[in-house]
């Protein structure tokens, strides 16, 4: 079943044309990887799809509904999460309250509530405390619970960023490369926690990588963009012998 | 949580009951003459100017130099409905509060889309326009002076008023409401992308900063009883702002602590009370130097060279 269908999706800066014609749909629980070559345009679907940046033309349907007339705030509160390129964490903040603030919706006490300590505050924050630690545990940041984010090292900052998405109960998260900066060993582990994610909360992912081995290895569609448009779409395999895209990373042969 | 929190609920309200009990003894049994005790009721209005301006700046990270302007809306409007009213003075206290944080929505709104200095630009300009209306408009009698404001701020009410900004402004803190602000200040964008709606919780902590900062002038104008424009000029919205940064920005026991240290010490400094500016323009940049968010714990760092607190939590 679709989840995210994008017609004929365009922006355009002054006379560049970032992203042209970009048609692709991601199914339920399915996990989709985005490549391509830098400046293909892969970051700025991103921006398209959670309403950072507003398309020229094109149309973007979200569970049945059109993402265009909302705001980003909107579009993370009816369901697309993301993290980022360069890790945009809270930094003075501790991680814990990283998550929190990606439960915000998810308790619905007042101000006033939470001056004069109704029990419906207790009851919230009470609430938001538990969610917030159990996904912490799912990876394995429970320990540093208290500790400034900005503190972490960095394979984990990059954790707690997937953590804080998740914690605003999507049904898509986006990844903007998340194995960037990371060494092999980590890569690898990143694998396992992506792939434990999607079980566990049955989400849709839609990943940016680099990482050829990362992205055939755990995706089960593929999409490549090159120069804005969708250059090639289909499962590893396909994409691997795609005379197309080889030339695009590597060059024609002539 | 809740016992926990309970009990440092009982444990503040006991603090502030004996700072209370020491002072009204000391005040009554004459250790702390007449002279003193009045510098501790501006110290007092000086605590509810600082802890909600930390609200906006601090917490909310976007620097103003309007605060000053919002004390003046509050003076002016609870000084002239106690004087043309009639109203009683708690009364008097709330239409200036609640005026002030009209204004500050007001002003909030198409503001608040503003970053950094320009946001600063444009609230010392609505500061100077204030200062400029009251100074010309008939009722508040303009640089002559609004008189014959009856006397009603004492000791009590303005440590109650600064007990209760620093509770209100401490729970919201502490709140998702609060976590929402401070992730405003940390990062606007990755805020908005993790569901806040960022332009309510902004205009809301500018209003509510606005608001105590009404209550605060209020007090002021029921202590002094004259009112003069000129007070409220952007001098003291700076004196106000050096306040919160010398406390430490989000750091509400520093903002206390600075704005009372800031209250007493021009007074043992009064042969140099010419230089004063002079002397902000310096604690400024030195607070700038240092970089850090609280200078306390900067220093604390320094000397008990304390262990990272990542370090900490991994042994």
């Amino acid at each position: 079943m679709t989840l995210l269908k994008t017609e004929g999706l365009g922006i355009q800066f002054g006379g560049l044309k970032a992203v042209d014609e970009f048609n692709f749909e991601i199914d339920k629980n399915q996990l989709f990887g985005l490549i391509g070559p830098n400046g293909a345009g892969k970051t700025t679907v991103f921006n398209l799809l959670t309403g950072v940046y507003k398309p020229t033309s094109g149309q973007i349907i979200f569970d049945g509904k059109s993402l265009l007339k909302m705001s980003p705030t909107q579009i993370t509160q009816y369901g697309i999460a993301r993290t980022f390129q360069n890790i945009r964490l809270f930094k003075d903040m501790s991680v814990i309250d990283n998550v929190k603030v990606g439960l915000h919706h998810s308790q619905n006490y007042s101000m006033f509530a939470s001056i004069i300590h109704t029990p419906n505050y207790y009851k919230g924050e009470e609430a938001i405390e538990e969610m917030a630690l159990s996904l912490l545990r799912v990876f394995d940041l429970d320990q540093f619970a208290y500790v400034k984010a900005s503190n972490l090292p960095y394979g984990k900052q990059r954790k707690l960023e997937i953590a804080r998405a998740l914690a605003t109960s999507p049904k898509l998260l986006l990844l903007d490369e998340p194995a960037a900066g990371m060494n092999p060993t980590e890569t690898a582990e990143l694998m396992e926690t992506i792939k434990i994610v999607r079980e566990k909360f049955s989400i849709a992912i839609l990943l940016i990588e680099h990482d050829m081995k990362l992205v055939m290895g755990i995706c089960e569609k593929i999409a490549v963009l090159n120069f804005g448009t969708v250059l090639a779409f289909g499962s590893p395999e396909e994409i691997q012998n795609n005379p197309d895209v080889v030339a695009a990373y590597l060059g024609n042969e002539e | 949580m809740k016992k926990k929190e309970i009990r440092q609920f009982i444990l503040s309200f006991v603090l502030a009951l004996v700072i209370y009990g020491a002072i009204m003894f000391a005040m009554n049994s004459g250790i702390i003459n007449s002279y003193w005790s009045g510098i501790l009721v501006v110290a007092c209005i000086n605590v509810v100017l600082a802890t909600s301006l930390n609200l906006a700046s601090g917490y909310l990270g976007q620097l103003t130099l309007g605060h000053a302007g919002f004390m003046s809306v509050g003076a002016y409007i609870s000084a002239l409905s106690s004087i043309y009213l009639g109203t009683p003075f708690i009364i008097s206290l709330l239409i200036g509060a609640v005026c002030a944080a009209v204004v500050g929505l007001i002003i909030g709104i198409p503001t608040l889309r503003l970053k950094g200095d320009y946001l600063c630009i444009i609230t010392l300009a609505f500061n100077e326009i204030i200062r400029v209306i009251m100074l010309n408009i008939g009722i508040t009698n303009g640089a002559k002076g609004l008189m014959g404001i009856p006397m009603e701020t004492n000791f009590t009410v303005v440590f109650i008023s600064a007990v209760i900004t620093i509770y209100v402004i401490a729970c919201i803190v502490k709140s998702r409401h609060g976590r929402a602000i401070i992730s405003i200040r940390e990062d606007e964008t990755a805020s908005e992308l993790a569901g806040i709606p960022t332009s309510y919780y902004k205009i809301l902590a500018f209003t509510i900063s606005a608001f105590f900062a009404g209550i605060a002038g209020g007090l002021y104008a029921h202590y002094i009883t004259i009112l003069i424009p000129k007070v409220f000029d952007y001098n003291k919205s700076v004196e106000i702002l050096v306040m919160v940064v010398l406390g430490g920005l989000g750091n509400l026991k520093g903002s206390i602590i600075a704005a009372i240290v800031m209250t007493i010490l021009p007074e043992y400094l009064r042969a140099f009370s010419d230089y004063r500016m002079l002397l902000y323009a310096v604690v400024l940049i030195a607070a700038m130097i240092l970089k850090e968010k609280n200078l306390v714990p900067h220093l604390k760092a320094k000397f008990l060279k304390k262990k990272d607190d990542v370090e900490e939590a991994t042994e």
